[in-house]
């Protein structure tokens, strides 16, 4: 089975990924993570507006099977919430790195970036 | 590593993930249980269930062993047929749930325990036998047997191009069948709901008959969503001696409790019937966003506990959450609103009776 690790994002080993753009901070969980899961069927979100502490269990996904806390990869303000997710859960699924995202965040730190896994890293780790 | 049953490889070339459970090494999911699910409900799907248990018992008190040992009336049965029954301890507490066969010979009785418990139920036939005195062979024939379900509405018609039998078995009917080239007992059992059958297969046949099947493979992930649906008991988790210490009344199967036969948990059970059980176990069904989950505690809006969920699920079928619970009999009447308490967030849900679905 071979996994869509895209180039440009930052990883946590527990599956989350974050793609920045001008400070603000885009969190989903990746293709190994909903492949892991299997067919997702409730995301429960932080309300826009909470702040999140790197490490913080701040999101829950619930697959027909699991229940799988997901964890903050970088501090901040929650500025934006997936809300497709709540009538299309499926979206992580079908598109992980896309439409199936969960939150933005304004970056409380930037440098918290640097140790974020890279993508080669991240998948050296799933090898292992 | 756990046990494997004859099959284990078929799965791992078809790229399944496996789980433990009961201390098999078992399939959970093949393709995606969602869509293993809708084949079962609209179509036909195979299930490698033979991590179940095979306990035979023989001889002149066979029948007696196994009205001592289970809930139900084994001598209502005719050769060839089947039943559902509970077996109890001396305080009437839910040890298995199981299925009873009376082969067609006549002579051999058959029953089904489930994973991991295959020989505590043959060390407890043999405490019977010593117990009561009885004439009997007790044999755990769980690894010469392979079990694969067949279930779907288009199980009979599909199962007809591997067989010469024809398929008329009315349910809880049990024969023997020539499949695929290998003598095997059919039943038209099941655990999902649907039509179809449960095949006992000799082991060394089991490949055979599971390739000769040529439907989708469903995964035991599958198998708790269709019996979810259907509010169908799952041992070990929604009753166990241990850790959900139930009778069959509280556990909703008292249909299968026979107070006029000898088994044991028979006298206690007499008190819990004339009494009625201090909590049922219930279907319940959020109405607020969220997934009923297992341990999960069950409270009066005002925030009283009254019991807690056993399983849960989002129902593939109806695309909504669901589960089982034990709430106490004064808040178990269907359509009473109640709240599941999901991480600390109480959630609005609604009793209901099972099956879920219509069926």
């Amino acid at each position: 089975m071979s996994f869509d690790i895209p180039e440009e994002l930052r990883y946590l080993d527990s599956h989350e990924w974050v793609r920045t753009t001008d400070g603000t901070a885009r969190i989903g969980i990746s293709d190994v993570a909903q492949d892991e899961l299997g067919d997702v069927v409730f995301v429960e979100l932080p309300d826009e507006g909470e702040e999140i502490d790197a490490g913080d269990d701040f999101a829950v996904v619930e697959s027909i099977k699991a229940v799988s806390d997901v964890y903050a990869p970088v501090a901040g303000e929650v500025t934006a919430v997936n809300e497709a997710l709540f009538d299309q859960p499926e979206l992580i699924n079908e598109d992980p790195y896309g439409d199936g995202w969960l939150v933005e965040v304004e970056l409380a730190d930037p440098d918290e970036l640097a140790s974020l896994l890279t993508a080669e890293a991240y998948a050296d780790e799933i090898d292992s | 590593m756990g046990r494997q049953t004859p099959l284990y490889q078929r799965h791992a070339d078809r790229d399944a993930s496996f789980t433990d459970f009961g201390g098999w090494e078992m399939p959970v999911e093949f393709d995606s249980i969602r869509s293993e699910h809708e084949r079962v409900r609209e179509s036909v799907g195979k299930f490698d269930v033979s991590h179940m248990g095979q306990i035979e018992v023989t001889g002149s008190d066979a029948e007696r062993l196994l009205q001592r040992l289970t809930t139900s009336d084994v001598t209502a049965l005719d050769p060839g047929e089947a039943q559902y029954a509970a077996i109890t301890d001396e305080e009437g507490i839910m040890l298995e749930d199981t299925v009873v066969y009376r082969l067609p010979d006549g002579e051999t009785y058959l029953f089904v325990p489930n994973a991991g418990n295959d020989e505590a139920m043959a060390e407890r036939c043999r405490w019977i036998r010593s117990e009561f005195d009885l004439d009997a062979e007790i044999t755990n024939a769980t690894t010469d047997w392979a079990m694969i379900a067949a279930q779907g509405p288009d199980a009979p018609e599909r199962f007809e191009e591997v067989t010469d039998a024809r398929y008329t078995l009315d349910r809880f009917e049990i024969e023997r069948a020539d499949v695929a080239g290998a003598d095997c007992l059919v039943a038209a059992t099941g655990y999902t709901g649907e039509d179809g059958f449960e095949i006992l297969v000799p082991e060394a046949a089991a490949t055979t008959v599971w390739d000769a099947f040529d439907v989708q493979p469903c995964g035991l992930g599958a198998r708790d969503t269709l019996r979810l649906e259907m509010g169908y008991l799952l041992s070990g988790q929604d009753f166990d001696p241990e850790t959900e210490p139930r009778t069959p009344y509280e556990a909703g199967i008292g249909f299968a409790v026979k107070l006029d036969t000898e088994f044991v948990g028979r006298d206690a059970l007499e008190g819990v019937a004339a009494e009625g059980p201090e909590s049922k176990l219930r279907g319940v069904q959020l109405i607020d966003r969220g997934v009923p989950r297992h341990g999960q505690p069950v409270t009066t809006p005002g925030g009283k506990e009254i019991g807690h969920v056993t399983s849960g699920t989002m129902s593939p079928t109806l695309g909504e959450p669901i589960g089982l619970a034990y709430v106490d009999v004064a808040h178990a009447d269907p359509d009473t609103v109640v709240r599941v308490v999901v991480r600390d967030e109480p959630k609005k849900a609604r009793i209901r009776t099972t099956p879920f679905i219509d069926r």
